[in-house]
């Protein structure tokens, strides 16, 4: 269970959300929306302990994220803006590094996910000579085998064509039928069934809210 | 004492506070520096070997200490601000450190004056001398890099850092460049070698090393508090602050 | 643990082997420094092999500055750092690898040169192998030092100077030390201390500097 508490954002002496409340239960998605510059990434790099908030606290299994960081990582994934995929290395490559080193209990078949993602044929090209949809697909492709039951996604269908979001939307289905959680956002409309999964909108804070 | 401190961990009432401290400092600063300079300058008497020249010591010394009095207190906030994630502490050190580069400069600046009439040269490289350019360049750096993030919170953190890197650095290099001195210059005649000073010489020195640690406090709380200002700029009490200050203006002009 | 740390040694090197300007730039920067001085102060075999200890270390220190902008930034920029603090390990610890890899590509590479050097310079036998090991020691200092200077600068847009100025004033005691030793073997003397303060140093930022790179990543990506 995540949980967060009345958490306050300041960034550069501006304050972008105040007194967020919110809870997340294993079998939840929950999609933050809002306009460009909201706040959303910054919320995000809260959520994963990148940042520290101004106030208030973020729970993992009620266990304060930043005073247990391993323990939070081991059941946490991450996909941000930046796909964290080296362009110098293929994707096979890329995909046993996280492999190693992030799931390292993990038993998988790489042939499978990459036909599962698309990139069969193109696992001995240099990453950074593939495509951006492809990029990303690399960098997706963690999903498959990861066994976090938290998933925070940040814009994950950016430059993924139709198809592929069908396919990544199914396993964010599968992902919370098994008990899972996930956190995203899109500027897409999705098309996951509207019980599944419930919206966070992020507001500007009000004139009187400004200063906290 | 953690109870009786905690209050002043808030911003509101260190605002306050130092506020309170501020002219008490400013006070004796300017008292001492009045009666140190004249006692130092007009009666103190000359010495046997340097005559007159050595009364730049009642600038230089305490300047010298005060550089180092001021690193020292830089970095004892960072730590309280990395350990115990205290900001106002990261404040402090972010207040302190131009206040520390000014006095370290007015050291090497008299150090070098002082130079010319001892040893015919401007600059000679005298371990004293070297330690404070690299510390001058050590306050610097930590200078450019908080001003360097835009976020205030995080150059606050990262200056702390850099602050305790330099305190377990500066140390060493201390250490190194007086062998590497005494190594390549042999024994270079040091200034403070003279094993007592006259006590007719000592008084006033020792009002002008108080004159400038007040001076340091002043200055320090003066710019913490406007620290304070600047970060917490989005906290509703800086803005009633601000707007009482600009109505008792308005009602002035 | 283990696991980890090799995983990132190796992702390092197979990236810097696809990648081998990378490598070889600063170190064919540091054998141009090197020659240039020759060439501006005249060719005198005794004022080169009183010079060179000096020569040869500056050297090094500015090349190690060039080199040290590959050790995170590019991960900065694709995003594998902020991964990397995500990975479920003390986050000291994982640095401490790119640290080891990054002197594996940029430290050694400067010792394999160095004999080449002391033929340029002039330098006997005995200064040479003073050298060496005053190489072998500072450059893991430099890199340890550098890292927590890229830490720190590498959100800002222009850290790279700025890191220079962060990081060159606290490595004068490597300096100063090499260069004594160096010089204590010139004329012939022993320089066993130097060495042995060096080794000091270097435990020192063993332990302590991964903690210093650590919370400087926190702060700089954040």
């Amino acid at each position: 269970m995540l949980q967060c508490k009345n958490l306050t954002c300041v960034r550069e002496e501006r304050v972008l959300f105040n007194n967020l409340n919110f809870t997340l239960t294993s079998g939840e998605i929950l999609h933050v929306e809002g306009p460009n510059g909201i706040g959303k990434t910054s919320l995000f790099r809260l959520l994963v302990g990148l940042s520290s908030p101004y106030s208030g606290e973020i729970c993992w299994q009620q266990e304060n994220i930043l005073s247990d960081r391993e323990s939070y990582y081991q059941q946490m994934l991450y996909l941000g803006h930046k796909s964290g995929v080296k362009p110098e290395l293929t994707a096979l490559e890329n995909l046993q590094f996280f492999q190693r080193l992030y799931n390292p209990s993990v038993e998988f078949d790489v042939w499978e996910i990459l036909t599962q993602v698309g990139l069969v044929g193109y696992e001995d090209v240099l990453t950074g000579q593939l495509s951006a949809g492809q990029q990303r697909r690399v960098a997706l492709a963690r999903m498959w085998f990861s066994d976090c039951p938290l998933w925070i996604l940040d814009e994950p269908f950016t430059a993924i064509d139709k198809n592929g979001v069908k396919v990544i939307e199914n396993l964010l289905i599968k992902h919370v039928q098994n008990g899972g959680m996930v956190i995203l956002t899109t500027h897409q409309d999705l098309s996951i069934p509207a019980e599944l999964y419930k919206n966070l909108t992020l507001q500007k804070p009000a004139f009187g809210e400004q200063y906290v | 004492m953690w109870k009786w401190l905690h209050p002043y961990a808030k911003s509101e009432k260190s605002y306050a506070l130092s506020g309170k401290l501020m002219p008490w400092f400013l006070v004796t600063a300017v008292i001492t520096f009045v009666v140190g300079m004249v006692w130092g300058l007009a009666f103190a008497p000359a010495d046997y070997q340097q005559g007159d020249s050595f009364r730049i010591i009642y600038i230089h010394v305490p300047a010298a200490m005060m550089a180092m009095a001021a690193y020292s207190t830089m970095a004892i906030a960072a730590f309280i601000a990395l350990v115990w994630q205290i900001r106002l502490a990261e404040m402090t050190v972010a207040a302190t450190a131009p206040i520390g580069a000014v006095y370290t400069f007015i050291a090497l600046f008299t150090g070098a004056a002082w130079g010319k009439p001892m040893w015919g040269a401007w600059w000679v490289w005298d371990a004293r001398l070297t330690s404070e350019l690299i510390l001058l360049f050590v306050y610097l750096g930590i200078i450019a890099l908080y001003n360097a993030f835009s976020d205030k919170v995080l150059a606050g953190r990262a200056a702390s850092i850099l602050t305790l890197v330099g305190v377990i650095n500066l140390p060493i290099i201390h250490f190194s460049v007086v062998w590497w001195n005494t190594l390549h210059q042999g024994a270079t005649i040091t200034k403070f070698d003279k094993p007592s000073m006259d006590t007719a010489m000592l008084y006033p020195l020792l009002i002008m090393i108080i004159s400038f640690a007040a001076f340091l406090g002043f200055m320090s709380l003066y710019r913490f508090r406007n620290e304070i200002l600047h970060r917490e700029s989005h906290r509703p009490w800086v803005i009633s602050l601000v707007q009482q200050s600009s109505t008792q203006i308005n009602k002035r002009g | 643990m283990f696991n980890a740390f090799a995983q990132i040694v190796r992702k390092e090197l197979l990236g810097a082997f696809r990648q081998q300007s990378d490598i070889l730039n600063p170190i064919w920067f540091f054998v141009i420094v090197v020659t240039l001085f020759p060439l501006g102060i005249g060719t005198d075999p005794v004022l080169l092999a009183r010079i060179a200890p000096g020569i040869i270390w500056v050297a090094a220190l500015l090349a190690a500055l060039l080199s040290f902008e590959r050790l995170f930034k590019d991960d900065f920029i694709d995003g594998s750092l902020e991964q990397m603090m995500l990975a479920p390990y003390p986050l000291a610890w994982l640095v401490s690898a790119k640290v080891f890899a990054h002197w594996l590509l940029t430290g050694l590479p400067i010792l394999l040169v160095s004999p080449l050097l002391a033929i340029f310079l002039s330098l006997e036998a005995n200064t040479f192998w003073a050298l060496f090991l005053t190489l072998l020691i500072g450059t893991p200092i430099l890199s340890l030092l550098g890292a927590i200077g890229v830490a720190l600068t590498i959100g800002l847009r222009k850290g790279g100077v700025l890191l220079s100025l962060i990081m060159l004033p606290l490595s004068i005691p490597i300096l100063i030390f090499s260069t004594m030793a160096i010089d204590a073997a010139a004329y012939g003397q022993s320089y066993i201390g130097m060495l042995a303060l060096l080794g000091a140093m270097l435990v020192g930022a063993i332990t302590l500097a991964p903690f210093a790179i650590a919370a400087s990543l926190r702060v700089s990506v954040s």
